[in-house]
């Protein structure tokens, strides 16, 4: 690892203010930027800590109804505080990697990240939910359907962080995960989310251009919300990942199998 | 009441105590005053031509001491092989020089092309990567039929080629073996890959040198099986350092699996600077060095045939396999795909005529070499996936085929050049089928395709030549050492025991077992009983600890030198009770007359040994302290039956591996509880490889599966509850234990079992597939149901 410095605000204004600097990135769980830098493959002047801001962290649900939770929130008080009021969204939160990861890693990291094979990517753009970033001109909301631009792309920008992320509460909702072997990420997973106005499947690891709303699926499942209703449909396989652990049309049919599975479970 | 010491009990681990508390004292734990760090620049292209190294900026950051490049190591050999196989047409191999350092060329990713030495880790690690490399890069070879084809890049341009060499086994049978294939009824053919793993032993390696320049001696801890031969390897062949001169430790060692074995250009690198630089020097793997610069184990690509004859009788085998060497000849590598590969070909078979063709291939990888059961996994795997199709093929019971075709007299010489001393295939068979409740599998198979999963069984066989082994035989094949194994018991005044043995313990519970079987012979208390390894200056000279050979050759150099002790003993106790010496009987650590109460202790033996007052001074020396070294006069041969039930998910094909079971026959056990632990890991690691483990390059040479976010390990959560039996026993009828080796028997036998039972499981389900290829990963396994 290279040598920085730590920065540990305790407020969120104090955190993006630190972070105005060129040299100077956030530090959430630090379950990816740490193994990264240790491996060398990452450096940092000055890491800007989050895991002190206290305003950042915990859940509460808001005048919609949306549950809103912390971006320094960690993966176990998200599973453990959710599980009554958005149980897909728990059990999503309670498998993600090991009990060691989910008790250092945050949604707003994973959300800040997007992975292409992470977990919470799938459950806010299924949800619709509501990223809000925060930097030195103030919060903006900014909706999941415009917030994933791609493999570790977002539509934060340069100084932003995720504060907070609110999700709208589905009727029924479910998580599907195929783990990768070796890191037991998501090989594919599917989070299907229905809600009255129809119905949302977002598939994660399985596209290079990282997680994305399976528009077909939804439209089938909208239409009869059954894991028959998928039978003859899966997503198309030129953007779908090949790699040592399947190719392309492995992976798209892991993304129907998942989805319905999901259905089925919700 | 079972036991609670000696020989059959099953003591709890003494030396866990240690390594569940954090007192384990690893090569990692030592630090050495005064001690600095070097970083190894490593290549991060498979093939390149080096043109240039540029350290000039590098030097001159912080806390460099020095930077060393191959330059400074002419007139320092290279690291050496073991053995030397010889081809076909009677040529020895091609043997290309193996440099500490990469010398004008780089022939692997990972390969060492300049070391730093800096007062920290960091500075040495900061500065490592200040060096600028002019490299012209190469077209690298990977796959193995590509590099012997003419034209193909040359790894090693001094060579012919890129094959080391061509191997037939026995060639004088090749004719005879056509001819049966010729006249056969039926042949089955199949051809297979046995994946490249890495060993991953929880300790990466670590090695520290230091060098004192009052009497020009060095030391290097280091993370060994056998810390002699490293000992005689470095300072003989590379370094150029007497043996007196040169002490080699290797304390605690957290796993090996074969990986251990080899004598690796970073050992030598330590000691070597140590000197120059007057300074010890240390180096600690990170998990992404290991991966790049362990030894990798497996890599083979087969083609095997089986003839049969009308009543369904083997009458001849046949086998085409390219083992892959990697860039260089790791110290061993070259008798793996060979003398322990194609002299168990036979397998548990009688089979009259084999023939083995084995071409060895260098490519730009990572050196190949020994991994957990080497060479004898390769050849149970092939054989028994190829008589579970032939079975398919013919429609015929796979258990039954197998028992057909049996060897049920022994000895029995194979016509593969060993000769199996003792067994009983039937008997393990028959503890294996009554393990796991055959009859009742088409129920629970209705079970699970009600639950849309396709189950299956897999059954299997095998043999492995183990207790390595006999010097003089290993000899002729071309090793180029002894393979015996020493031990030196020193009985204290009071009576308490140091034995100081030659083998290594990294994880196998030597320091229990051992002290089990010396306490047994004496009748005390295993507590009574130290057991000392790993300090070539406190142990005889030994050659460590691999291929399951601990117990049966290290054991029996134990059991040899206690029974010096015991006689010598023997003597001492007749004089104090003025009888015979041929009257004397020891019996729970008391000597008595023959026929009278006269009673001795064994602590008044031992008290009358170094205090001789009132002793045969005139006959026996004073002291108990004797040494033997033992070599064996064959391999053992263990052998057993496996069986694995799986699920395959149709819609995934994500395979469950439900139930496994082993029935080993291993000869006499000493410590139970260990010998089914040794079994449970065995089987995890062939779990691991069967279904999850794939080290993978892509072409142009660069290690695809680099880490654990892409080398899948098995975890607990992969595997079933394990059921292991060892109660057919047919002793070992050459070593004075009776035992033959546990070591590697789980990761022999339990590949083919987990494929025969995916591919049981798939057939089972209408599906016509003959074979997949290790590991059967979901995207395989849903391949070959969709292909």
């Amino acid at each position: 690892m290279y040598d920085f410095t730590l920065d540990r605000p305790t407020t969120i204004q104090d955190a993006v203010a630190a972070l105005q600097s060129d040299e100077a990135q956030p530090l959430s769980g630090g379950q990816t930027l740490i193994p990264t830098m240790k491996a060398r493959l990452a450096q940092a002047d000055t890491l800007v800590a989050l895991s002190g801001v206290a305003e950042m962290r915990g859940i509460c649900t808001d005048d919609q109804g949306r549950l809103c939770i912390g971006g320094a929130t960690p993966h176990v008080e998200v599973a453990r505080e959710t599980a009554q009021s958005y149980p897909a969204l728990a059990y999503l939160a309670g498998h993600i990697g090991d009990p060691a990861v989910r008790a250092r890693g945050t949604i707003g990291g994973s959300l800040a990240n997007n992975d292409p094979s992470a977990c919470y990517p799938a459950a806010a753009l299924a949800s619709g939910a509501t990223i809000v970033a925060t930097g030195p001109s103030g919060a903006r909301d900014i909706a999941a359907d415009d917030y994933f631009q791609g493999m570790f792309d977002t539509a934060l920008d340069e100084g932003e962080i995720v504060t907070e992320v609110k999700f709208p509460v589905p009727q029924a909702a479910a998580y599907a995960k195929f783990v990768q072997p070796a890191s037991r990420f998501a090989l594919v997973a599917a989070f299907v989310a229905k809600f009255d106005n129809g119905v949302r499947v977002a598939i994660t690891g399985a596209s290079s251009d990282g997680v994305f709303r399976w528009a077909e699926a939804e439209e089938a499942l909208t239409a009869n919300f059954s894991p028959e209703a998928l039978t003859n449909l899966a997503p198309p396989t030129q953007t779908m990942i090949s790699d040592l652990h399947g190719p392309a049309e492995y992976r798209a049919n892991l993304a129907r199998t998942m989805t319905a599975r999901a259905v089925k479970q919700s | 009441m079972p036991k609670d010491s000696g020989i059959g009990a099953s003591p709890k681990r003494r030396e866990d105590v240690r390594f569940l508390t954090g007192k384990g004292r690893y090569t990692d734990d030592i630090n050495v005053a005064g001690q600095a760090h070097v970083a190894f620049l490593r290549a991060d292209v498979a093939h390149a031509t080096l043109n240039g190294i540029d350290s000039g900026a590098a030097a001159a950051m912080p806390g460099v001491l020095r930077i060393f490049t191959a330059a400074d190591f002419d007139g320092v050999g290279g690291l050496p092989c073991g053995w030397q196989v010889t081809d076909k047409h009677g040529q020895p191999m091609q043997e290309p020089k193996h440099p500490i350092l990469a010398e004008g060329k780089i022939r692997h990713v990972g390969e060492i092309v300049a070391a730093v030495v800096a007062e920290t880790p960091a500075q040495a690690r900061d500065a490592a990567e200040a060096i600028e490399l002019d490299l012209t890069e190469l077209p690298a070879v990977v796959d193995m039929k590509d590099a012997v084809k003419d034209g193909a890049p040359k790894v090693h341009d001094d060579l012919t080629s890129n094959l080391c060499y061509d191997w037939g086994f026995v060639e004088e049978n090749k004719e005879a073996v056509d001819t049966a294939f010729a006249e056969a009824a039926h042949v089955t053919t199949l051809e297979l890959v046995n994946n490249r793993l890495v060993a991953n032993p929880m300790e990466p390696r670590v090695a520290v040198g230091d060098y004192a320049a009052h009497d020009d001696s060095s030391t290097l801890y280091t993370t060994s099986q056998n810390p002699h031969v490293i000992r005689l390897l470095m300072g003989a062949f590379v370094l150029g350092i007497p043996e007196h001169k040169l002490r080699v430790v290797a304390p605690d060692v957290g796993g090996g699996f074969g990986t251990k074995i080899f004598h690796y250009a970073e050992e030598a690198f330590c000691t070597f600077a140590a000197k120059q630089l007057g300074r010890p020097v240390k180096w600690t793997s990170t998990r992404s060095e290991a991966f790049m610069s362990d030894a990798h184990g497996r890599d083979h690509v087969t083609k095997i045939e089986l003839a049969l004859d009308a009543d369904n009788n083997f009458t001849a085998l046949r086998t085409d396999t390219y083992a892959n060497m990697g860039a260089y000849l790791s110290t061993f590598a070259p008798s793996v795909p060979t003398w322990l590969h194609g002299t168990l070909m036979a397998g548990n078979y009688k089979t009259p005529l084999i023939y083995v063709n084995v071409k060895a291939v260098f490519t730009n990888t990572v050196p190949v070499d020994a991994y957990r059961g080497a060479g004898r996994p390769e050849a149970t795997f092939q054989l028994e996936r190829l008589v579970d199709k032939a079975a398919r093929e013919l429609g015929v019971d796979p258990v039954a085929l197998r028992r057909q075709n049996f060897i049920t007299e022994f000895p029995y010489a194979t016509p593969v050049a060993v000769e199996y001393d003792t067994g009983d295939y039937h008997a393990t068979m028959d503890k294996l089928e009554a393990m796991i409740d055959r009859d009742g599998f088409a129920g629970r198979r209705a079970d699970s395709a009600a639950r849309g999963k396709l189950r299956g069984l897999g059954v299997n066989c095998y043999i492995e030549a183990c207790g390595i082994a006999p010097s003089h035989l290993v000899g002729q094949l071309g090793a180029r050492a002894g393979l015996y194994e020493s031990a030196t018991v020193r009985v204290n005044a009071t009576g308490g025991l140091v034995v100081m043995t030659g083998s290594h313990s990294h994880g196998q519970g030597h320091e229990t077992s051992f002290a089990q079987v010396v306490a047994d012979m004496i009748g005390i208390g295993d507590d009574q009983v130290e057991i000392v390894h790993g300090d070539t200056a406190n142990t005889p000279m030994g050659m460590g600890t691999y291929g399951s050979r601990s117990l049966a050759v290290g054991g029996s150099a134990m059991v040899r030198a206690t029974e010096k002790i015991i006689a010598k003993a023997k003597k001492i106790a007749a004089h104090l009770m003025e009888a015979s010496e041929g009257d004397i009987e020891l019996k729970d650590g008391a000597f008595t007359v023959a026929g009278t109460d006269k009673s001795v202790a064994w602590g008044d033996v031992t008290l009358a040994a170094y205090v001789p007052h009132n002793y045969p001074l005139e006959d026996i020396e004073p002291g108990l302290e004797e040494t033997a070294f033992y070599d064996p006069n064959n391999f053992t041969y263990p052998s057993g039956a496996y069986a694995c039930e799986v699920e395959v998910d149709p819609e995934t094909g994500q395979v469950e591996v439900l139930a496994f079971a082993a029935a080993d026959d291993f000869g006499n056990v000493v410590n139970p509880m260990i010998v089914e632990g040794q079994v449970h890991g065995g089987i995890a690691q062939g779990i691991g490889q069967a279904l999850l483990e794939n080290c993978a390059y892509d072409e142009d040479g660069q290690l695809l599966s680099a880490s654990y976010m892409d080398y899948a390990m098995p975890r607990a959560s992969d595997l079933p509850m394990f059921a292991v039996d060892h109660s057919c026993r047919t002793p070992c009828t050459h070593n004075p234990l009776g035992v033959k080796g546990c070591g590697e028997a789980g990761a022999i036998g339990s590949p083919p079992a987990i494929v025969n039972a995916v591919i049981d499981a798939l057939q089972s389900g209408g599906h016509d597939v003959a074979h997949i290829d290790m590991p059967l990963t979901p995207a395989r396994v849903w391949g070959a149901l969709n292909g």
